[in-house]
């Protein structure tokens, strides 16, 4: 036999199904419908249906509530993450009560540390000035950041400590609020450390920084602002090792307008260890 | 002429047609506009802490190694602001020396995440190679605009917020290891008690109160600059103008916000 679909079919079932007096009719054929199922259809899709339910109710079981209203996140770990104790309190906080301090730190070398850096996280201590802080008075302390590193950028002040004073605490010396050395550096090699000692070992060794530099005295009290001279030509180099150069008979000879003229000396030779192959 | 309205059709006109079609339409995707409306009212309204909204930011950093001396309290500052596990291979941001080698070697160490600074003065130089440069390099997670570990996570707890930085829902977290495995800086690790993914938050809990991160406010030269990446007065796009910028393995395309100046090329 053909279906056949005959949309006024449709339409009277609907009207029908709807009406109320069919639904108890329904409800009944609904019953006779499930009872004359197979029995193992019956019971698998007992089953099936449990299956299909199950990973709803689990998902939504463990999908918190808050998930996904601002991102594909949980909303309330922000909130867990920034409840965080904080323990650094920052530099501001401490101008309140030691305005005096801070007053000589201001303008000092160590401008650019804050307290915490050397007094520890202080935020309790804010809020509570019971809470003592450490005062790290230890010789030890200090080299922390002044060792003598050859890694450490050219101009940073570094000193030996085994040879530096080695007696006395750095702070019978130095005022660790406002550590002025206690007379101006006398040599480059507390900043250039690195530069120093490499120049110590090169062929250029008695030759003074300040032959090539022409250094202010201002420079080594406030090195950022007031910077030596830097030599800008071969003619400079030149005044020691050109031919006709009027100097010891030592040094080495090169035509300077022969060797290699396209470039200036320092970008072959490395001026605080020249390097001849 | 025949008309092209076909005879069977139920006889409705085809303005009228239009005009149920789009009343019908517009029934339909009120409810969806309203909610999404209203989602984002309640997105731009978020604020944490004090007036902090997020939208209004977009964090990064700029790292200078010029300045960088090596001494570590960055790392320690973090340890103790964030309460990170003590034992020496745990870090959220730690210092790095490279010495680089006539020969071509490379040598990176760092001990203890240089969180006692780096003592020993001189390097004993390896069959008499001769270091011929040799700093210091911070790091820290990049909070990656494109975050490998975010793709990775199975159950969305490791996300990205609005103002940029990348976080960690400890609570939510499986401890499943996929983003410690992802991210290529090596930025994540297992917290040993709680076995839970950590990282770096750039101090989320004390950005939204108006303070810097505590490596930032720690570091004794301004190696570390933190600020605003989308506006223009701010310490870091200015230092992004006056640096040439890089950042670590580019070619991953993960868009780091941790922008290095002075950036050597045997930094990986
Ligand atoms: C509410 C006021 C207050 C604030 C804010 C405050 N302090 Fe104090 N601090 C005190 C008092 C009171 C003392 C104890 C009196 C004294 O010994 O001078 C003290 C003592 C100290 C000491 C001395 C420890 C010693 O060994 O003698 C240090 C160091 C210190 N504070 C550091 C800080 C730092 C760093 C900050 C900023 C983060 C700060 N304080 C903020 C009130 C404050
Ligand atoms: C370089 C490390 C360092 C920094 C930075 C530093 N201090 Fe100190 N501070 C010390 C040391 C060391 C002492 C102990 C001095 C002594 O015993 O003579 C000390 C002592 C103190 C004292 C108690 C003694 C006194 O001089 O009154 C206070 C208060 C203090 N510091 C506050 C501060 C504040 C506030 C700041 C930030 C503005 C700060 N310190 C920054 C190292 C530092
Ligand atoms: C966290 C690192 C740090 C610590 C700890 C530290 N300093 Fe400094 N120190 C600096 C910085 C940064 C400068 C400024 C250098 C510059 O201007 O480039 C400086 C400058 C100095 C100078 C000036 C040198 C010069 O001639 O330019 C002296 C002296 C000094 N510190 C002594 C000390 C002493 C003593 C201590 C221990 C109480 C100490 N420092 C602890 C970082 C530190
Ligand atoms: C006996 C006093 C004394 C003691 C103790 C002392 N210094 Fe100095 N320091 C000086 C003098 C004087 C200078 C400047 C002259 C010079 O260059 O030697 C200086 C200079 C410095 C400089 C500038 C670089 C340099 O070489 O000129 C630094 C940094 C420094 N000291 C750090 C320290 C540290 C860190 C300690 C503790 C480990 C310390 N000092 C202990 C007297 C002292
Ligand atoms: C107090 C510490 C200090 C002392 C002492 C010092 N310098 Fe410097 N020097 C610096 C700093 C800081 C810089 C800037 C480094 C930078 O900007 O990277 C610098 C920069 C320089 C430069 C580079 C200038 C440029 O244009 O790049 C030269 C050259 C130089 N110094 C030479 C010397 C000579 C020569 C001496 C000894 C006579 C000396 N310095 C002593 C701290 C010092
Ligand atoms: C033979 C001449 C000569 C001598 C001696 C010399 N320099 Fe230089 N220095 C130069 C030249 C040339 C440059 C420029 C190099 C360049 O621009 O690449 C330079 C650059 C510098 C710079 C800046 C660039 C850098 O390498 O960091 C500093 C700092 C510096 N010298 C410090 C010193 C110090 C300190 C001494 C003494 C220990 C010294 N110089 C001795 C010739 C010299
Ligand atoms: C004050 C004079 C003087 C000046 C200026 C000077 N030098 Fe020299 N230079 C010397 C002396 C002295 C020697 C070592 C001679 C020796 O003992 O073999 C030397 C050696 C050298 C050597 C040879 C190294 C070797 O292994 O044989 C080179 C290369 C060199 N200098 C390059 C330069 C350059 C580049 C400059 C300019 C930045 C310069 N010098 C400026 C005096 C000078
Ligand atoms: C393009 C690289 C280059 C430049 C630029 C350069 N040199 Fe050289 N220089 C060399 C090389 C390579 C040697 C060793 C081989 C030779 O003797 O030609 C050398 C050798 C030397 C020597 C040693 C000569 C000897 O007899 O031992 C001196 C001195 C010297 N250069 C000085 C200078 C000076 C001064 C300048 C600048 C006017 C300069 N050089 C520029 C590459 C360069």
């Amino acid at each position: 036999m053909k279906f056949k679909f005959n949309p006024d079919d449709l339409k009277s079932l609907v009207k029908k199904s709807f009406s109320s007096d069919n639904i108890n009719k329904r409800r009944q054929s609904m019953k006779f419908f499930w009872k004359n199922l197979p029995e193992q259809i019956r019971r698998l899709s007992v089953v099936a249906v449990i299956l299909f339910a199950l990973p709803l109710v689990v998902r939504q079981l463990l999908i918190p509530t808050d998930f996904g209203k601002y991102g594909h996140y949980r909303a309330s770990a922000l909130d867990e993450i920034v409840s965080q104790e904080i323990h650094y309190a920052g530099r501001e906080l401490c101008n309140e009560c030691h305005d005096d301090v801070v007053e000589v730190k201001y303008n000092g070398y160590h401008k650019t540390l804050t307290c915490e850096v050397c007094h520890g996280p202080a935020f309790a201590h804010t809020e509570d000035d019971a809470i003592e802080l450490e005062a790290p008075r230890k010789r030890s302390y200090c080299p922390t950041c002044h060792e003598y590193l050859p890694s450490r950028p050219s101009g940073f002040p570094q000193i030996i400590s085994a040879r530096h004073n080695s007696r006395k605490a750095c702070i019978k010396c130095h005022d660790p609020h406002d550590p002025k050395p206690p007379e101006t550096p006398r040599e480059c090699k507390a900043c250039h450390a690195e530069i120093s000692y490499t120049k110590a070992v090169s062929k250029h060794v008695d030759i003074p920084c300040t032959r090539c530099h022409q250094t202010p005295e201002e420079h080594k009290i406030r090195p950022r602002e007031v910077l030596p001279s830097k030599p800008h030509n071969r003619e400079f180099c030149g005044s020691c090792h050109a031919l006709d150069a009027e100097s010891s008979e030592d040094i080495p000879r090169i035509d300077l307008f022969e060797h290699e003229r396209r470039y200036n000396c320092w970008q072959c030779h490395y001026p605080h260890l020249p390097e001849a192959n | 002429m025949k008309k092209w309205q076909s005879e069977n059709a139920n006889g409705m006109k085809r303005r009228k047609f239009i005009k149920n079609i789009l009343f019908s339409l517009a029934a339909l995707t009120t409810p969806a506009v309203l909610s999404a409306q209203e989602a984002l009212k309640k997105l731009q309204t978020w604020i944490i802490g004090e007036d902090y909204n997020p939208f209004e930011h977009y964090w990064g950093m700029g790292i200078d190694i010029n300045k960088c001396i090596g001494c570590g309290k960055c790392a320690d500052a973090c340890k103790k602001e964030n309460d990170v596990p003590k034992a020496p291979f745990f870090f959220r941001t730690w210092v790095e020396r490279y010495r680089i080698f006539k020969s071509g070697k490379t040598f990176v160490d760092s001990p203890n995440g240089a969180i006692n600074g780096f003592r020993k003065p001189y390097y004993e130089s390896e069959d008499k190679d001769k270091v011929i440069r040799s700093f210091f390099v911070p790091k820290i997670c990049n909070h990656c605009d494109n975050p490998p570990c975010v793709q990775v996570c199975p159950v969305g707890a490791t996300f990205k917020t609005p103002d940029g930085v990348v976080l960690v829902d400890g609570d939510y977290c499986i401890g499943c290891r996929y983003c410690i495995q992802a991210c290529p800086y090596g930025a994540r690790f297992l917290h040993p008690e709680k076995r839970t993914a950590e990282k770096c938050t750039f101090c989320y809990h004390r950005v939204v109160k108006g303070l810097v991160p505590a490596c930032v406010e720690i570091c004794p030269t301004q190696t570390r600059i933190f600020g605003e990446i989308k506006k223009k007065a701010s310490p870091l796009m200015r230092f992004m103008r006056k640096h040439k910028i890089g950042v670590l393995k580019p070619s991953l395309n993960t868009e780091p916000k941790v922008y290095y100046a002075n950036l050597d090329m045997e930094v990986r």
